[in-house]
């Protein structure tokens, strides 16, 4: 013992005796994430898309509705872009500018992807987490419930309500939001479920640790990796969306826009060659999906490196 | 007379098992994880409980404190019963009664810091303490399990496995318990982290007169720190006695095989040694023999050992060697 | 000509952290009819340096060295090479039955397969073969069994029926890795009984993987004690349980408690295992060894013999350890 006594002390001069920082998972994940190149790149394109959504409308000579007489009529000869004429993505059918539409559309487009995964990961957590932690009788229940909506062919509801209350962003929003959560809430369970058995959780319980701070301090927190993986997957997936229901000509309302809108738009004039009413909101919109994507994947390796 | 720390009556546990393809209205089956236990456990002593894997021994600590649902009595000191106090009464007892468990890494939040781990049984009990107080009770804490004090802001993967076990160990006496249940606490350790948790673990129940249940499979290591043992099988105890006159003088055919069984690091002994194999596997805990419950792989099983269970009471009050045997 | 000769075998793995050296410098042989302790705790390599010999080393991992078998060179030996000796020269039985079980087949159409294969049997000669060899492995009413999925074993048979599978095609090497370490204590016993009638039975060297000093004492000849990945102490079993002439063997038997003795108080070895990530320069062992002087930081002595067949790798003379 008269051995390990000094080896224990040396060992103590040896460090400093301030305190050591810990080294966090997340900051082991986030250097993960840095090291992966394709993640890093779409995370450079999602926040030039960003800047774009929100500085690109400085830079527009005309705002979205504006309707530039001077091409009205000859889109096809006149309207194609060009700096000189101020329009950088040239102009749409009617004449306006679609370079402050593209700007527009984005805006929309990200705020009903970043709304519907917000309303998800909120509702979908909290929800999932719950069932899986009480169990039993009560998690039989919550999750009926949620297979029973999954069950609704959604998208006929929400062109439905869309149909019912008129054309608006936030009945866009609330329709969205109301079928994001489910399958989130069903991953968040299952993870719960196995998060449940660990023996952390266990001498939680047998402190005495109640079940709201059990839930909140040690099964949330060691959810968030999923959640974020998630999340950022479930973006894209809410832009597909609302780009389809534009596309159906059931999205935003006139004169605002979004890239599903803008996109259906382009293509119904493809072949006046005007080609590129389609390609500038098309390219914003691949490009982001891309960069969700690869930004989605390299969360996920960062944070679950077990599975390379 | 002082009252035991513990003393334990009659304790079963049993589950519900609904086996696939029951009708939701079958009667589910009835699993006995714990039949019948008795035990007494006094001040400053060590109870150690031996069985193989399935026999029931981490379901029976995990009732003792009502992780799982039991039946029978627990009594506190003479006083309550655990099972069937109030739950705020047991909110209190639960800083008494703490515990330490197997997996080092898997116990410990990996998204807290070992700080707030240690710290998370004083915060439960004692919520009114400041932030400065608890630091510094946890600091203290740290240095009494040999972990360096500037470690605070660390997290568990920082740690090796022996760490670990000591920020477990540290977890569990920071509300200065009386009994603490080790739940096979070395068994995932390196061997020779094993002998340094051990030492700490009968250090520190020295200094603050713990009394300690300790549940492992392996023999060893149970000899080593335990002042009585507890053989169970199949939920049932087998033979209870102190720790030498155990070890010496098995009286239960299946401690003595159990004993016969443990490797020993010395070449000439171990080579020589003459082992009780026995036969077979354990049976199902749905559908335990009747009579002895070990008597389907017993060496000296006769036709009684099917009729009639053998019982563990004591001949008289001196006896302290149990044994549920027909022929001990 | 041994059957096996490994000649300063090392294993270095490439990961994301920087390259980790699990063995360094592993040298052992070993006939026909023998068996070998490879003992160590997590991260001494010993798995490493089974795993290298059969070529199943990680995507990452590099060997370098010499494994030769019968002769014949078979380190970093191409795939159809291997594919042949991993059947039918040397086989491994693993600590988890189940990862080398396919659950979703019946332990027969496994067996089976194998044989028909490997040997060129008929569909019933395999069967015949598969139940002859599940009786060998004492699993009592084989021939019904043979047709049941792994899941339906318990863990010891489980670990009995991979043992039969290693041994259809009667190898001439076993390799074990950790072969008893998830069973229980009369399982084990069990087992171990069970490997030594195989081992006599059918003459095949064996190689254990454990960190069960007692498991090792009552089964194999030779010790090979790892530590960090180097080899800290070789040579026969007896002397080494008697005399260890390294501080970590001696430690290390000093802090096991044994159910026949009654210590008061367990001696320890201080500190944790290693890092391998930063591995030291000198002697692995020398953060937590009493003996260490300044020079055990920067360099440690290659293993050297010095009694019959006994090897050891430190830099204090025999006569200073006290």
């Amino acid at each position: 013992m008269l051995i390990e006594q000094d080896k224990m002390e040396n060992l103590a001069d040896a460090m400093v005796a301030a305190e050591v920082k810990g080294r966090s998972p997340w900051v082991d994940a986030r250097k993960r994430f840095f090291n992966n190149k394709a993640a890093v790149a779409g995370l450079i394109v999602l926040i030039c898309v960003g800047l774009f959504a929100f500085l690109g409308g400085y830079f527009a000579k005309f705002s979205n509705d504006e309707i530039d007489f001077m091409v009205i009529g000859q889109v096809a000869q006149l309207g194609g872009p060009s700096i000189s004429s101020g329009h950088y993505f040239g102009t749409d059918d009617l004449g306006r500018d679609m370079f402050a539409r593209v700007v527009q559309g984005t805006q929309i487009s990200l705020m009903v992807g970043v709304v519907g995964a917000a309303i998800a990961v909120i509702a979908g957590t909290l929800y999932g987490a719950t069932a899986g932690y009480v169990g039993g009788r009560i998690d039989n229940i919550m999750m009926r419930i949620v297979d029973i909506l999954m069950a609704i062919p959604y998208m006929f509801v929400l062109i439905l309500l869309l149909v019912i209350f008129g054309r608006s962003i936030s009945m866009l929003f609330i329709g969205i939001g109301l079928l994001s959560w489910l399958e989130m809430s069903r991953i968040v369970r299952g993870q719960t479920l196995t998060l449940k058995n660990k023996e952390f959780i266990e001498a939680a319980q047998a402190t005495g640790v109640s079940s709201f701070k059990i839930i909140t301090r040690h099964i949330v927190p060691n959810l968030l990796g999923v959640v974020a993986v998630y999340a950022t997957l479930l973006v894209p997936l809410m832009i597909l969306t609302e780009s389809f229901i534009s596309f159906l000509g059931l999205g935003v309302q006139e004169p605002l826009t979004s890239w599903g809108a803008l996109i259906s738009e382009g293509a119904g004039t493809m072949q006046y060659g005007t080609l590129w009413q389609l390609v500038f909101p098309l390219f914003f919109f691949v490009i982001t999906l891309f960069g969700f994507y690869f930004v989605g994947d390299g969360l996920r390796d960062a944070l679950d490196p077990k599975d390379r | 007379m002082s009252h035991p720390l513990l003393k334990v009556e009659n304790l079963r546990v049993s589950f519900h098992i609904k086996s696939e393809g029951d009708m939701p209205w079958t009667k589910p089956r009835e699993l006995h994880a714990v039949g019948g236990v008795d035990f007494e456990l006094k001040q400053g002593e060590t109870l150690g409980i031996v069985g193989e894997s399935g026999c029931g021994k981490s379901t029976l600590a995990r009732a003792l404190i009502r992780m799982v649902p039991g039946s029978g009595k627990v009594v506190w000191m003479g006083g309550d019963n655990l099972l069937d106090v109030s739950k705020s009464k047991m909110m209190n007892y639960r800083s008494e009664i703490q515990m330490v468990f197997q997996d080092p890494l898997a116990s410990l939040n990996p998204r807290m810091t070992v700080g707030q781990i240690i710290a998370e049984p004083l915060r439960t009990h004692q919520p009114n303490l400041s932030n400065a107080q608890v630091k510094e009770r946890v600091k203290k804490m740290m240095q009494q399990v040999s972990l360096l004090p500037n470690q605070i802001n660390r997290y568990p993967h920082e740690f090796s496995g022996g760490q670990c076990q000591r920020i477990g160990i540290a977890r569990a006496l920071i509300v200065e318990p009386k009994l603490i249940i080790c739940d096979e606490p070395v068994s995932a350790l390196d061997v020779s982290i094993q002998a340094q948790v051990i030492n700490l673990l009968m250090e520190l129940q020295r200094k603050m007169g713990l009394s300690l249940i300790f549940i492992a499979h392996d023999l060893s290591v149970v000899k080593h720190i335990s002042n009585r043992v507890m053989v169970l099988y199949l939920g049932k105890v087998m033979e209870v006695a102190d720790r030498n006159d155990l070890y010496e003088n098995p009286r239960h055919p299946y401690t003595q095989a159990l004993i016969s069984a443990v490797p020993i690091p010395d070449p000439e002994i171990e080579r020589n040694k003459e082992i009780i194999l026995i036969d077979g596997d354990l049976p199902s805990p749905l559908a335990p023999p009747s009579g002895c419950v070990f008597r389907t792989r017993c060496p000296k099983a006769q036709p009684i050992c099917a009729t009639t269970p053998p019982t563990l009471d004591p001949q008289s009050d001196q006896e302290t060697h149990l044994v549920a045997c027909h022929f001990a | 000509m041994a059957l096996l000769d490994v000649q300063n075998l090392s294993v270095s793995f490439k990961t994301n952290d920087g390259v980790v050296n699990a063995v360094n410098d592993v040298s052992f042989a070993m006939d026909a009819g023998q068996t070998l302790a490879i003992v160590g705790e997590s991260g001494s390599g010993k798995s490493q340096t089974a795993f290298a010999i059969l070529g199943l080393l990680a995507q990452n991992g590099i060997a370098s060295g010499s494994v030769k078998f019968q002769g014949n060179e078979i380190l970093n030996a191409p795939l159809s090479t291997l594919n042949k000796i991993r059947a039918a020269d040397i086989a491994m039985v693993f600590q988890d039955p189940m990862t080398s079980l396919n659950p979703y087949m019946r332990v027969s159409d496994q067996m089976v397969e194998v044989l028909i294969h490997h040997k060129g049997m008929s569909k019933t000669e395999a069967i015949a073969e598969s139940v002859k060899m599940l009786d060998a492995v004492k699993i009592p009413d084989a021939a019904a069994r043979v047709r049941l999925y792994p899941h339906e074993f318990s863990g010891g048979m489980r670990q009995r029926v991979m043992i039969a599978m290693s041994l259809l095609c009667k190898p001439k090497l076993l390799i074990a890795d950790e072969p008893t370490t998830a069973l229980d204590v009369t399982v084990q016993a069990q087992t171990m009984t069970l490997f030594s009638e195989i081992q006599s039975e059918f003459g095949m060297g064996v190689i254990l993987i454990t960190h069960d000093l007692g498991v090792v004492a009552g089964f194999c000849e030779e010790v090979m004690v790892l530590y960090g990945g180097r080899v800290m102490e070789q040579g026969p079993t007896d002397p080494i349980f008697a005399t260890p002439s390294h501080p970590y063997t001696r430690g290390l038997l000093r802090a096991i408690p044994r159910v026949d003795q009654l210590n008061a108080e367990l001696d320890t070895i201080p500190g944790s295992p290693p890092n391998m990530l930063q591995a030291p320069k000198g002697c692995p062992f020398e953060p937590r060894c009493q003996y260490a002087q300044e020079d055990c930081v920067q360099s440690l002595r290659p293993l050297t013999e010095f009694a019959t067949g006994r090897k050891r790798a430190c830099n204090r003379e025999l006569e200073e350890l006290i």
